[in-house]
């Protein structure tokens, strides 16, 4: 408990006050629910939820060629972007192996705002280091800096224009699209709202000073008063990205998966011209016969969990559960899995050996849920 | 309310309510709490013996596992059915409508006083 190693959220105080339990993740304390993590969940898909999510690392890269550079570092073409458009990416390493996952914004022609996991902070930022070094670009850590607060859930355009406090939005919230950002000012410090998330919601992502974190988290939650936000731990932010089919490194992804064999071979760019770090190992696939990613449902309330083995009638192992869980939403289990690619060729039926009881399985695309856009 | 004084605790975070040769048996407050939202519990069937330490149910929450042990030898009596529906009971109202097993006991080991409970989830 008294590690002198653990990371606190500039915004500790506040969730200690506001009655959450804590768990560990990637060496920080962080709030995993503030009473009913269920709750949390549901007042995301109907109303809103605001997290702390300010143990994400923010890495900033400028400079001349930080467009060319970040085409050589990262699986995706970041250099079409343009200014306050925003990606998802992902750092390979030679191998074709997934380093991390990662979400860039395009803050000026010549600087990008490279989002990582709080747990591959300084994988990330060594290897975009390295990777630098024939190019005309500074890499520079700034996680310690800035914070990160997420306002999640169909009211979270409304909470977030009523949040006093923010002007200067370059932007209107109501004109900005998808996966894309605009600057704005808090408190007359600067701050980058992004319409992204990780909860299959519409939601708007703050990068703010740490300084001004505490300030933000206030204005964000008393104008939320009036739309139903609560504030939401890390059970129901895992629970609702399960439901919206997206990878969570160290589950979904590693070091040891491809792109390909996880889904995203459509975020890997081989048409781009020039070398990329894991560009030959990607080109020549992951080897023959690699697990792929699927989405799996079940009967009963009995859910398939990170670990679990998915098997056949015969009592085959032929994969392994990532992530799973009961979904709130939809009320029966889910899960993500690897499973040999000649089981789902064959469409072989699956079994999930729940603590030594097989439940049937069925494999489903991903996502498990998707929002009604208006 | 459930006079939490006049049960007894288990090291695995049960509380038994013995009356007569019947045992009441549930999850304390802090199991609840620590688990997080209960969305489905597997309790074992009237009539099933059972034998105390040995796991005879689970307790499922979003994001984990609980395992229900015997605290006593006996024969299981009944399952709480209304948990069984809203398993948030065990969240709710741990101490009172979430109890979850009622067992007619041959024996009865030495179970923890509330004092001796509280200090060992105070550690």
């Amino acid at each position: 408990m008294t590690d002198p190693e653990t990371r606190y959220s500039p915004l500790h105080q506040i969730h200690v006050d506001g009655g959450a339990s804590f768990t560990d993740f990637a060496g920080w304390q962080m709030p995993v629910s503030y009473g009913s993590d269920l709750s949390e969940h549901h007042a995301v898909r109907t109303t809103a939820g605001i997290f702390d999510i300010s143990h994400m690392a923010e890495i900033l890269v400028d400079g001349p060629q930080a467009g060319e550079f970040l085409d050589y570092a990262l699986a995706g073409r970041l250099s079409a972007i343009t200014i306050a458009q925003a990606k998802y990416s992902l750092l390979l390493n030679p191998e074709g192996g997934i380093i991390d996952d990662l979400v860039v914004y395009r803050l000026t022609d010549d600087t990008f705002f490279v989002v990582a996991n709080a747990g591959n902070r300084f994988a990330v930022a060594s290897a975009l280091t390295e990777r630098a070094e024939n190019f005309d670009v500074r890499v520079s850590d700034l996680s310690d800096a800035y914070s990160l607060i997420a306002v999640q859930g169909p009211n979270s355009r409304a909470i977030a224009e009523a949040t006093a406090g923010i002007t200067e939005v370059s932007v209107p919230l109501d004109e900005l699209k998808y996966y894309w950002s605009t600057d704005a000012l808090f408190e007359d410090k600067p701050l980058l709202i992004g319409r992204t998330g990780y909860t299959g919601e519409d939601g708007f992502e703050f990068y703010v000073q740490t300084d001004a974190a505490a300030s933000l988290w206030a204005a964000l939650s008393a104008a939320g008063e009036a739309y139903g936000l609560v504030p939401a731990g890390l059970a129901s932010r895992d629970t609702l990205r399960l439901e919206a089919g997206m990878p969570l490194y160290g589950h979904e992804l590693g070091i040891d998966s491809f792109p390909a064999q996880a889904g995203l071979g459509r975020v890997v760019n081989l048409k781009k011209e020039g070398g990329f770090v894991g560009r030959s190992a990607v080109e020549a696939g992951p080897p023959h016969g690699s697990h792929l990613l699927v989405g799996l449902t079940l009967e009963g309330k009995r859910a398939g969990r990170a670990g679990y083995s998915v098997v056949t009638d015969d009592g085959n192992q032929v994969g392994m559960v990532t992530s799973g869980a009961l979904s709130p939403t939809l009320g029966f289990p889910i899960a993500m899995a690897y499973i040999d690619p000649f089981v789902l060729e064959n469409g072989t039926p699956v079994f999930i050996d729940v603590r030594g009881t097989r439940i049937a399985a069925s494999v489903v695309d991903l996502p498990f849920y998707k929002r009604d856009k208006k | 309310m459930t006079d939490q004084t006049s049960l007894q605790y288990t090291a695995e975070h049960e509380w038994v309510l013995v009356e007569g040769d019947t045992a009441t048996v549930g999850i304390t407050a802090y199991a609840a709490d620590k688990l997080g939202d209960v969305v489905y519990v597997e309790l074992p069937k009237a009539g099933s013996v059972v034998s105390g330490g040995t796991v005879v149910g689970e307790i499922e929450s979003t994001k984990s596992v609980g395992e229900l042990f015997a605290p006593v030898d006996g024969t299981i009596l009944v399952a709480n059915a209304a948990v069984d529906a809203d398993p948030s009971l065990v969240n709710s109202d741990p101490f009172g409508e979430g109890w979850l097993i009622k067992v007619n006991y041959t024996a009865l080991p030495t179970l923890l006083s509330f004092d001796e409970y509280s200090a060992l989830i105070a550690e």
